[in-house]
């Protein structure tokens, strides 16, 4: 291992390499921090919503008549829904999850003013809630029809049962287990008491960017709203082809009012984490495009050195190296360069992403991404030098004879 | 000599032209995707309305719960409250004032087959059009006295009034919104101020509203918000009316003032009102009322997203990586043609030329790096153009107007100039004899 001729021969001329060494270390600290992001939003968009997403689609029913009697429309409405063929179930509500749009409120454990609460998100619905968006019942029970309240719009009276999810129970309630919390009751609005009649696995709120959106509840409540948002399930496979049959037959039941935002849940995930997807393909191209412009720099680094030493190659040959050797010899001076420039880029990178986290409230990297993406870029680093290296093996030793 | 400079810079690019061409490259890519982002948030970050931004102020008073600050930045809540706007409104302090907020409408064209279709609208009161300088196609808006008796009035869209009405000048006809009936007062122009900053509640660069009709009417209507509705104290018996002497926040409140004294004055005011309220039991929190000229507003309502600005450090180091690369291909080049520095020398040439020469040169390859650069920053804005093809205002940001162009030229030449010093300096340095031995 002649590391020690190496290095002495790249210090003859360190201008290069310490500018490739710098090239790799900002590259690292480039793609490092790139992809932490990439791992935090790809993480972020993984998440279940709790609801049966494939087969759900959801429509906005916007009733512009005046004085119109809304509660038969909605009643006769989820009648004519839940009678389609290949239609599992069908409510009436305000809103769905990722919708970026809704309602919500605070819970207390105890009621009155000045008392601490748990933010949560409110959907409305009926005894086929649950049925409609898929959810499961972990503990307690679904609601009964005789349990369900009608409201007029500008009133909230809040019924006296909840069903809510289990974060929304564990964070009620962090003492019990979320079984046990099944039977208490939880206050909303400061004062009014609503019984946790079961609890649900899963349901998420819909902002998906919230700290509480996990925290869930259903409330056996139909409104008399001009606008309402039903929510369809349909047998698994038949989503397509149901979503224009319940679209026409909202259409024509009622004149008073439009449909609109007809919409799939897998569209309206698209849309919640738009951001998070196009901020993953454009960090993932950006990574791409610098580890291909510095491995074009190395190439060029390890080319003009072949080119430079070239006689000195061929006296070494001639003196006996062999062309193994002289391999060596390049893949180790680019090794050297590029265990430099890691290190080097390791700190800029740890010190980059400490700053990035307080600035812009990003997650704390993994530190793993750090040695991964070293051996990386040092693997890119070899595979560069492999052309050159293998160029410079091939001078014959007959060029240590030659004046020119 | 600056023109040899230049005659010496093109023979020299065109005997290298692998070389000159990589270095042509690696700065047209750099400026391609640093000038991309730059331009995104160059227009989120754009002033929207620069002849008056300094002229309007938003009101924000805390109103909040005692117990609980509305926010971690401990900024007072975006919007008001129908009690405080009215009350504020009644009190014409400012040279002009507007209260405003989105409301969703119905329209209910006549005619054959028509359809009803929907609109977002904005319910407001009179001095929204003149204090936002909103140009008008056809007509005006309302004045006061239509506020006052709560006309049944509209201002619509262009769009809507293209739809509805052929794009004819459908002043004084009437329409049908929501079962009602409506005289059509004027026709807006084309106007999307970037960001929307009156109302940045609800989605900082959304369209402007189709259908304006006056504050009073929509409240006469019953008609609540669109937008965000934040309540923090439940809501007495009463419906609508018990709704409006809440202390939930639906509304927003703009003022317009012409200096800075009286800025003083109305802020005064403001606080003054606070205290009147503190008697009365409202306003448990701390004095924290806010009156952020446009652009104050738009920085504290965090417009341009985390992402833009995460992806302006990268892209800032992208360019620095470029910048690495160029140095090093620059260095190449000089210590190839080492020879032909140290003839000049021998000839006579002075230390000021050589490095005029390269410093030259350099210039010369960042400015076709800078032209480059701009067409592949148009191509990196269509890329993100089809990445949030779902986002309907996303072509509102990606607009490179003139200083965009002159600044991604200027980067170009200055950060080429930048990457040359270190080369430059050591040809300058080459002994004028040095080289000729080997010749």
């Amino acid at each position: 291992m002649e590391i020690g001729p190496i290095w002495r021969a790249m210090w003859r001329n360190k201008s290069g390499y310490i500018l490739i060494a710098l090239q790799i270390a900002v590259t690292l600290a480039i793609m490092v921090n790139a992809v932490a992001i990439i791992q935090e939003r790809s993480g972020l968009m993984a998440r279940a919503s709790g609801i049966d997403e494939d087969n759900i689609f959801h429509a906005t029913s916007l009733v512009f008549a005046p004085d119109l009697d809304q509660r038969s429309l909605i009643n006769e409405d989820l009648a004519a829904l839940r009678e389609i063929p290949g239609v599992i179930d069908a409510i009436a509500t305000n809103s769905v999850p990722m919708r970026n749009g809704g309602w919500s409120m605070g819970l207390q454990v105890e009621p009155g003013v000045g008392v601490d609460g748990t933010g949560t998100a409110i959907y409305f619905t009926d005894d086929h809630g649950i049925e409609t968006f898929g959810l499961n019942l972990v503990a307690g029970r679904d609601f009964r029809p005789e349990e369900i309240t009608w409201n007029e719009p500008d009133e909230v009276r809040w019924p006296p049962s909840v069903i809510i999810t289990r974060a929304l129970a564990e964070a009620l309630f962090p003492d019990e287990s979320f079984e046990d919390v099944v039977g208490k009751t939880v206050y909303i609005n400061q004062d009014d008491p609503m019984q946790v009649l079961g609890i649900v696995d899963r349901m998420q709120a819909p902002w998906v960017g919230w700290e509480s959106v996990e925290r869930s509840a259903l409330v056996p409540m139909l409104r008399e709203s001009s606008i309402t948002r039903y929510v369809v399930r349909t047998q698994p496979g038949m989503l397509n082809e149901l979503m224009p049959v319940v679209e026409e037959l909202l259409a024509t039941r009622s004149d008073n009012r439009i449909i609109d935002g007809l919409r799939t849940m897998a569209d309206t995930r698209k849309r919640a984490y738009l951001d998070h997807a196009s901020m993953i393909k454009m960090l993932s191209f950006i990574v791409t495009l610098l580890i291909t412009i510095t491995a074009l720099g190395i190439v060029g680094l390890a080319s003009f050195s072949v080119t430079r030493r070239t006689r000195q190659i061929g006296t070494r040959r001639a003196l006996g190296a062999t062309r193994p050797e002289i391999l060596r010899y390049f893949v180790l001076e680019n090794l050297i360069v590029s265990i430099c420039g890691t290190t080097l880029g390791a700190g800029i990178a740890i010190g980059l992403n400490i700053w990035m986290v307080s600035a812009f409230d990003l997650a704390p990297m993994s530190w793993p991404i750090v040695p991964v993406a070293m051996l990386a870029l040092i693997g890119v680093g070899l595979l560069a030098t492999a052309g050159p290296a293998r160029r410079a093996s091939l001078v014959p030793p007959a060029v240590a004879t030659r004046a020119v | 000599m600056f023109r040899y400079f230049i005659k010496l810079g093109s023979l020299s690019i065109r005997k290298n032209p692998v070389l000159s061409a990589l270095m042509v490259a690696a700065i047209a890519i750099g400026i391609g995707a640093c000038m991309t982002v730059v331009n995104v948030y160059y227009v989120m970050n754009g002033d929207p309305i620069p002849a008056k931004s300094s002229e309007l102020f938003y009101v924000q008073l805390d109103s909040w719960d005692p117990n609980e600050a509305v926010n971690d930045d401990g900024e007072p809540p975006d919007q008001v409250t129908y009690i405080d706007a009215t009350a504020l409104m009644a009190a014409n302090r400012a040279r002009r004032q507007v209260v405003s907020y989105q409301v969703g409408r119905v329209i209910q064209p006549e005619g054959e087959g028509a359809r009803p279709f929907q609109v977002s609208g904005r319910a407001s009161t009179a001095d929204f059009f003149t204090m936002f300088d909103v140009p008008f196609q056809y007509g005006s808006g309302w004045d006061e006295s239509a506020d006052r008796s709560a006309d049944q009035v509209v201002v619509l869209g262009r769009r809507t009034n293209d739809r509805v009405f052929g794009g004819e000048d459908s002043t004084g006809r009437r329409l049908v919104i929501n079962g009602d009936s409506y005289r059509v007062v004027g026709v807006m122009d084309e106007w999307n101020p970037v960001p929307k900053f009156y109302d940045l509640t609800t989605g900082d660069f959304n369209d402007v509203e189709e259908v304006f009709m006056p504050f009073s009417v929509a409240i006469d209507k019953e008609l609540s918000g669109w937008g965000n509705t934040n309540c923090w104290k439940p809501l007495g018996e009463g419906g609508w009316q018990a709704f409006l002497n809440s202390e939930c926040v639906w509304m927003q409140m703009w003022v317009e003032l012409g200096n800075e004294a009286e800025w003083a004055e109305y802020k005064a005011f403001l606080d003054a009102y606070t205290e009147s309220q503190k008697a009365l039991g409202r306003f448990q929190r701390p004095l924290n009322n806010s009156l952020l000229n446009v652009t104050e507003h738009l920085e504290a309502q965090e417009v341009v997203d985390d992402s833009v600005q995460i992806l302006l450090v990268l892209a800032v180091l992208f360019l620095l990586v470029c910048l690495l690369n160029t140095i090093g291909l620059l260095l190449a080049k000089v210590m190839r043609r080492s020879g032909d520095v140290s003839l000049r020398r021998a000839l006579g040439a002075s230390r000021r030329a050589v490095f005029g020469q390269y410093i030259t040169e350099a210039g010369m390859i960042g400015l076709a790096g800078g032209i480059i650069g701009i067409g592949l920053t148009r191509l990196g804005l269509t890329g993100i153009h089809v990445l949030y093809a779902d986002l309907e205002w996303i072509d509102r940001v990606l607009g490179m107007d003139w200083v965009m162009v002159l600044t991604a030229v200027a980067l170009a030449i200055l950060s080429a100039l930048a990457a040359a010093l270190y080369p430059t300096w050591r040809a300058v340095r080459i002994h004028p004899a040095s080289q000729l031995k080997s010749l």
